[in-house]
């Protein structure tokens, strides 16, 4: 056979390799900064992840939506104590919180820190209130040095001077231990000063002797402090107190190296499983096998780019989705293939074959798509926080993989089809001439 | 691979009562063994605390690490080891750990193997929920698959992919209290990817079903219904196999090589698949089958009926 055949575009084919070079160019230039921003979810980064039940704390009152905002706000202005860049808390039913925060190191002071209610109130030994969080001047609480011994304390701001006047020059004049003034945390009907002091992790935090009367807005806090105990006190404290109670019932703490290898194993599995589905392609579809292999490629990186866009969080269910998109994607492929092989045998031409087979896979692949959509959807809908990320990946898949495998796929082998380049070689398309039935 | 649907001698609608009294059987099996035997509920689904223990000395024992535990004073209620060199030790505990427990058993261990343990509380407030949510949903999904196939096609299309579909998930979740792997929160997401699998995979073959039925002249009888489910079956029977193999290479790759945490999911994938395949080969069209020559029959009736009258 002559090279030069008649009617052979070749112009088709150099737009081929433009397309794909271009995407290779794309995919090769940016793919590690996507890959690499993603954000990864407790499971493969490692973190915590607390599910509080809200309580009320006053007698009377009603946990609602607001109550449960504001409780979010509270939350959110703790955890920027902590540092943590992007923390994940979200209401879920009608009085639960769930807290995520991946890559925490200090999971225990995180937890505390979270739970306390920061109600500071002052109190004397027999449990009467002098002042509590009302007397507070807002966002006036910091971290500093006592004058005296140099020990990290706390230093909090009150609005009226001559109150915490009346007060400490009441105290002055009592019998010790009467003259002490209990700074307490959480204080709750019931508690009493005697029993709590005792206590090894008790809720004063001091209990300093009054000798004299002390008229300024500027009250020490001093404790067994670290310097960072003291600035996340202080921090609670700007941060406000929570106005609930909250209540632990679900907590998930995961170990980052545990994180680590389970990410590892689950990407090297990925690229074998990927491996194998791109080598049985080519085997059994031969040219078009290399077309699906090229959308497949695409597939993957555009998947990668939305769900980057999208911002959302990655766990190990989510790359578990995403290899199953894969297989949909390539279910796309096949029965199109199919098809076209289909309208070879029944002794069509190539161009028709290609032109017929792609037509009546689509409504197939439409159907097929949607039903299953429609269950990731429910999925997502109904599905907790994990069940979630799986869905969302499923349904950005599925979209994806009808882009890729449905229109890119169709262009590319239109491309290698309308050239010509192809008539009369049905086993580029894995059809042997005998099985072609003479029309 | 090719189905010549002229030439093959491939019937699969002859032995389609034997496929039935097979799924029958299965079914039935299936809940009996759910109602006696039941699943081995994960920690999601039951009140207590498991702790993952990472140790930098593989492989430790059972004993090991209820040995550690002793030193705090706590006794396990199941003690099982994980990871590919036994680095994982995984205690049980029925009964929530509280929250001084809990900082005791992390930095004790934390001390020791320089890994802070995973901690996973849950309450059965919390695992209740999650299970009734998930049933909830497949209900609601099956609903709306329903809906939407009896638009797209035709009632009885639907009811058959829908039975095909609980015949998946039950074979799933009997394949899981046989093996007694652990239910957890991947394994649901597991069963509701595979319903979406196996519905995808049904709808494929019923659309050359419903294909092939409008390129007939004359669908009357059983034997003509029969004819074209046959024909369909065979023509997508290469498309059904291919798909199901490369799907079933990346669940397969999660099993053996994705690690612990991907096990049970890629197990129930890979069970489900097949389920799935067999379901939409050997169930679903022949149901199908049955509940169209039943439409056809009284159809005929019918019309006979009111000329009598």
């Amino acid at each position: 056979m002559s090279k030069k055949r008649k009617g052979v575009k070749s112009g088709l084919i150099v737009v081929f390799f433009v397309i794909v070079a271009a995407f290779a160019a794309l995919i090769a230039t940016n793919v590690t900064d996507h890959a690499e921003n993603i954000s990864l979810g407790l499971d493969l980064q490692g973190g915590f992840e607390v599910l509080y039940e809200v309580r009320p704390v006053e007698e009377g009152q009603v946990v609602n939506r607001d109550l449960l905002r504001d409780t979010v706000a509270s939350l959110n202005a703790r955890i920027n104590v902590l540092g943590v860049s992007e923390p994940n808390v979200t209401i879920e039913g009608d009085d639960r919180v769930r807290v995520q925060l991946a890559g925490v190191s200090d999971q225990q002071a995180a937890r505390e820190l979270l739970s306390t209610e920061a109600r500071l109130s002052l109190r004397d030994v027999h449990d009467n209130m002098l002042l509590d969080g009302s007397d507070l001047v807002e966002g006036g609480a910091r971290q500093s040095f006592n004058p005296d011994t140099n020990a990290p304390i706390v230093l909090v701001t009150i609005d009226d001077a001559d109150k915490f006047g009346d007060i400490t020059s009441e105290l002055k004049d009592l019998d010790p231990p009467e003259n002490r003034m209990a700074i307490w945390m959480d204080f709750e009907e019931g508690d009493s000063y005697f029993e709590e002091i005792l206590k090894e992790d008790s809720k004063i935090v001091s209990d300093p002797r009054v000798s004299q009367t002390l008229r300024t807005t500027d009250i020490m806090i001093t404790g067994d402090f670290t310097v960072e105990e003291a600035q996340h006190l202080a921090g609670i404290l700007n941060a406000g107190a929570l106005p609930v109670e909250l209540e632990e019932i679900y907590s998930n703490a995961v170990g980052a190296s545990l994180g680590e290898r389970a990410m590892d194993q689950a990407i090297f599995a990925g690229f074998i499983g990927i491996a194998l589905i791109f080598a049985y392609m080519v085997i059994y579809y031969r040219f078009m096998g290399i077309m699906a292999i090229i959308t497949l490629s695409i597939y993957i990186y555009i998947v990668l780019v939305v769900f980057n866009w999208m911002n959302a969080v990655l766990t190990l269910p989510g790359i578990a989705a995403l290899i199953l998109g894969v297989g949909m994607a390539v279910d796309a492929n096949i029965i199109t293939y199919e098809r076209i092989k289909d309208e070879i045998r029944t002794g069509k031409s190539t161009m028709s074959a290609f032109r017929a087979g792609s037509r009546r896979s689509l409504s197939t692949i439409l159907d097929a798509n949607i039903t299953t959509i429609l269950a990731a959807s429910v999925l997502f809908y109904f599905g907790t926080s994990a069940v979630q990320g799986f869905a969302v990946m499923l349904i950005v898949s599925i979209l994806t993989s009808f882009l890729t495998a449905v229109f890119g796929s169709r262009l590319l082998l239109g491309l290698w089809v309308n050239s010509r380049i192809l008539n009369n070689k049905p086993r580029m398309f894995g059809v042997k001439e005998d099985e072609i039935s003479e029309l | 691979m090719n189905f010549d649907h002229e030439t093959t001698k491939l019937d699969f609608i002859k032995h389609r009562k034997k496929f039935f009294i097979f799924s029958g059987v299965m079914v039935i099996l299936s809940i009996v063994l759910l109602s006696t035997v039941g699943l081995n509920l994960g920690i999601d689904f039951k009140s207590g605390t498991t702790i993952d223990i990472l140790t930098d000395a593989p492989p430790v024992s059972e004993a090991q690490i209820a040995a550690e535990f002793e030193e705090i004073g706590l006794v396990p209620d199941d003690i099982t080891l994980a990871g590919d060199n036994n680095e994982i030790g995984r205690a049980v505990f029925i009964g929530v750990l509280n929250q001084s427990e809990t900082l005791q058993v992390q930095s004790h261990f934390e001390e020791i193997y320089g890994n802070e343990p995973a901690v996973s509380n849950v309450t059965p407030m919390v695992g209740e929920e999650l299970a009734r949510n998930a049933i909830i949903s497949v209900l609601i999904a099956a609903v709306g698959i329903i809906i939407y196939v009896t638009i797209r096609f035709e009632f009885t299309y639907g009811v058959s992919a829908i039975v095909a579909l609980f015949h998946d998930a039950l074979l799933i979740l009997v394949v899981f209290s046989i093996f007694r792997f652990e239910v957890n929160i991947p394994f649901i997401a597991a069963v509701l990817t595979i319903i979406g699998y196996s519905i995808n995979d049904t709808i494929v073959t019923f659309d050359r079903i419903r294909e092939n039925i409008k390129l007939e002249k004359r669908v009357k009888d059983f034997n003509d219904v029969a004819r074209v489910v046959n024909k369909s079956l065979v023509q997508t029977l290469a498309r059904s196999i291919n798909t199901v193999l490369t799907v079933v290479f990346a669940a397969g790759a999660l099993f053996f090589f994705g690690g612990e945490a991907l096990r049970s999911f890629s197990f129930a994938l890979v069970v489900g698949l097949v389920a799935g395949t067999y379901s939409s080969l050997f169930l679903a069209a022949q149901l199908w089958l049955v509940l169209k020559s039943k439409q056809l029959e009284k159809q005929k009736k019918r019309p006979l009926q009111e000329s009598e009258a």
